[in-house]
């Protein structure tokens, strides 16, 4: 008897967690919530994103304060004003206006031509203006400096001030320069972690908070089987959720797909090792449904978000946090997403990204396995 | 009517130190992410990851890589005369900028031929791209004498300045967002899972049959939140006053009332979710769906609200935070008084009157 257990134990083991993955499958069926959720919740959250999560600041408000009133001081607002980088919301006769335009935001950048301008270059002097930028705006207004640098420059190239050096600019991988190429994919890794983590965490404590988690355990059933059986649907999930979030990416956003699809599959799951991973830990932490989507929420989700390089490049961190980013998984999953996304580069390149995710996701799976069966016992 | 609402509030107060979890989740949150934000994060680009490709190798070509190297922007990767080592280190992200110095580079300079550099850059994150290109012009500017074809100079130099942030702290820049984002989340969450928390007990029933009247109930219950919001709120600008040097510069007096203001709004808001959900799960969902997502990402809190494509910028004028957010960076940062900031107050003004009426007809009803 004992010896025919053993012979069969790897098919038991099998059996066993097939068991609890379609008991958890049927479980998600029966919740008539859940499903329109898992499907449309991702696609709303992908489209108001890379809509509104754009860092191409155009149209820059500005005020402008023409003191010279000559030939060559128009010339030089008109250049302000053709360029698409600007919209020129005030013209005002005075410096001393600027102040109440800017505080209201009207203007997020005021430019100052003061007498003299046209008097300065005819001498052989370079004409000088003033540029103000609101710092507390810090993006729109630096942004709108460095826009301003680039009109005055080109006025001075058309108007016959050739520079001895030239640099010519070659942008790889997003030669246009549009923010949603970068920020689109990383919304898709976020929206792969809410998802995974946060339903494996609340299927777990969901047993425990209904009693059920009593039921499980006087099967037969080992806690290994148990927890492979509960990640396994979530794995699918996860990866149902890519299935469905990946058309608008590609054809809506049209984000290019540079590499290959499978190797953006099969990098995905070692992230997802470490997501599932993340889920069970917090469910060993907390007590309710509640608890658990607080947690996730706002101690997992929130700063991996800030400290991924998601919004915030990672290389402008001091050092200190520019360590603590290697214990956030998303980070490994951007370079792996932003690499087959634009650079259309494959494992040859992103294999240390790989490699960290798997020591991660054990890491994390075998931590939270240790705390679920304390807790049980 | 004042007894029975403390009454109320005191019940809600104790019933909050029963769950701690919830409390600190809720409030230690935003201490955490205006940590994180203020020593953490930065709009200021640096460390940028440059190869240098010299195929010149002249004196003038050296001069030009030092005037990168030493303008502190920059960090020597690579350096060498084979532009095909670019390839396998931009596909890595091991370099991020690549100057290219062509051959003739230092005969042009030398016989003073205009002469062009190429400068070759990972356009990934558009935003850092942006940035990058823009020291680099200003590094070549600084360097490059101008060829004049006339006796006029047609050069312009411009004199900057930025105001009322002229170090541009990200910790200044966002203190007024995280506060609407403290007193948004907590205010909804608490507020709407406070409510149903009763209805999902039934001990909403018991509390029907006290001779409590629906508006005693409902400012009791919120009355606690509100407390604790404005203490998160202080806490909040306390930190960010000795931490990261963020003085308030305008009334303290404006400051509180755009904050009751808006806190009117939110709880308001919280009390409708509650009226919705049945269950305390739904509530939070609700909750966190309305008040914290929007916040985020529709009130111009990180994303300039000038920037997003018209149909989402209509849309960012139903999240309130959005008036909030305006008033406050007004308030806090500029000095402003009411004269600038008084059409925000407004908007604020007209959808709390709008909310709290809804919310209060609703629970009345659902008593």
């Amino acid at each position: 008897m004992g010896g025919r257990n053993q012979r069969s134990g790897a098919g038991a083991f099998v059996r066993a967690v097939f068991n609890i993955l379609i008991k958890e499958l049927l479980q998600l069926k029966r919740d008539p919530k859940i499903v329109p959720i898992l499907f449309t919740a991702p696609v709303i959250q992908l489209t108001l994103l890379g809509y509104a999560a754009t860092t191409d600041i155009k149209r820059v408000e500005l005020a402008v304060c023409d003191l010279d009133r000559t030939t060559a001081s128009r010339q030089l607002v008109d250049r302000f004003t053709s360029s698409t980088y600007f919209r020129v919301t005030a013209n005002v006769d005075s410096q001393d206006q600027f102040n109440p335009l800017l505080q209201s935001g009207r203007a997020r950048v005021a430019l100052t031509i003061p007498v003299g301008f046209e008097a300065d270059r005819s001498g052989g002097r370079p004409g000088r203006v003033q540029l103000v930028a609101d710092g507390a705006d810090a993006m729109s207004g630096t942004i709108g400096l460095a826009y301003a640098a680039t009109v005055l420059q080109d006025t001075a190239v058309a108007a016959g001030a050739i520079p001895l050096v030239n640099l010519r600019p070659t942008v790889l991988y997003n030669p246009d320069l549009v923010s949603k190429n970068y920020m689109v994919p990383g919304i898709l890794g976020l929206i792969v972690m809410i998802m995974t983590m946060m339903l494996t965490a609340m299927a777990v404590v969901r047993e425990s908070e209904l009693g059920t988690m009593e039921q499980l355990l006087v099967t037969p059933l080992t806690p290994g089987q148990l927890i492979i059986g509960k990640l396994i649907p979530y794995a699918l999930v996860g990866l149902a959720e890519i299935f469905t979030v990946l058309p608008v990416v590609l054809f809506w956003f049209k984000v290019p797909l540079r590499g290959s699809f499978l190797t953006l599959m099969l990098l995905t799951l070692p992230y997802m090792l470490c997501t599932l991973g993340l889920g069970l830990f917090i469910s060993t932490l907390a007590q309710t449904q509640q608890q658990a989507m607080m947690l996730s929420a706002f101690v997992f989700i929130l700063p991996q978000m800030l400290l991924s390089g998601f919004a915030f490049p990672i290389q402008n961190m001091p050092a200190f946090f520019r360590v603590l980013t290697y214990l956030v998984p998303l980070r490994y999953y951007l370079v792996i997403l932003r690499g087959v996304f634009l650079k259309g580069v494959g494992f040859a390149v992103l294999w240390p990204q790989a490699l960290a995710l798997i020591v991660f996701g054990v890491a994390i799976l075998g931590f939270a396995r240790l705390r679920f069966r304390r807790r049980l016992g | 009517m004042l007894r029975r609402t403390l009454a109320i509030a005191v019940k809600e107060l104790l019933q909050l130190r029963r769950d701690p979890r919830t409390t600190l989740a809720l409030f230690g949150m935003p201490i955490v992410m205006l940590l994180i934000y203020g020593y953490a994060l930065s709009f200021d680009v640096q460390h940028i990851r440059l190869a240098v490709v010299d195929q010149d190798g002249t004196r003038a070509a050296r001069e030009v890589a030092q005037a990168f190297l030493e303008s502190g922007y920059f960090d020597l990767v690579s350096r060498g005369r084979d532009p095909r080592v670019l390839d396998p280190l931009f596909d890595s992200g091991r370099a991020q900028a690549a100057l290219v110095i062509p051959e003739r580079y230092g005969d042009d300079m030398a016989a003073r031929r205009p002469t062009t550099l190429q400068f070759v850059l990972d356009g990934s994150d558009s935003q850092t791209a942006t940035t990058i290109l823009g020291y680099a012009r200003q590094i070549i500017a600084s360097i490059s004498p101008v060829i004049r074809t006339s006796t006029r100079n047609a050069a312009v130099v411009p004199v900057s300045l930025v105001w009322y942030n002229p170090d541009l702290s990200s910790a200044r820049f966002l203190v007024p967002g995280l506060l609407a984002f403290i007193l948004m989340v907590t205010s909804v969450i608490a507020t709407a899972l406070a409510v149903v928390r009763e209805k999902e007990r039934g001990t909403m029933e018991s509390l029907r049959a006290t001779p409590l009247v629906a508006l005693e109930l409902l400012i009791g219950k919120t009355l606690p939140y509100l407390l604790l919001a404005s203490g998160a709120a202080t806490g909040a600008l306390v930190i960010a006053r000795f931490l990261f040097d963020v003085h308030v510069r305008g009334s303290l007096l404006w400051l509180a009332f755009v904050t009751l203001l808006f806190l009117a709004v939110s709880l308001g808001w919280g009390i409708l979710v509650s009226t919705v959900a049945e269950t305390q799960q739904v509530a939070f969902q609700l909750g966190l769906l309305t008040s914290m997502l929007p916040t985020f990402i529709l009130s111009g809190f990180i994303f300039p609200i000038s920037s997003m494509p018209p149909a989402l910028q209509v849309i960012t004028h139903i999240v309130p935070a959005r008036y909030f957010l305006v008033a406050l960076r007004a308030i806090i940062l500029k000095g402003a008084g009411p004269e600038v900031w008084w059409n925000q107050a407004m908007g604020l003004l007209i959808y709390g009157t709008i909310v709290m009426a809804i919310a209060t007809a609703r629970t009345v009803r659902s008593l």
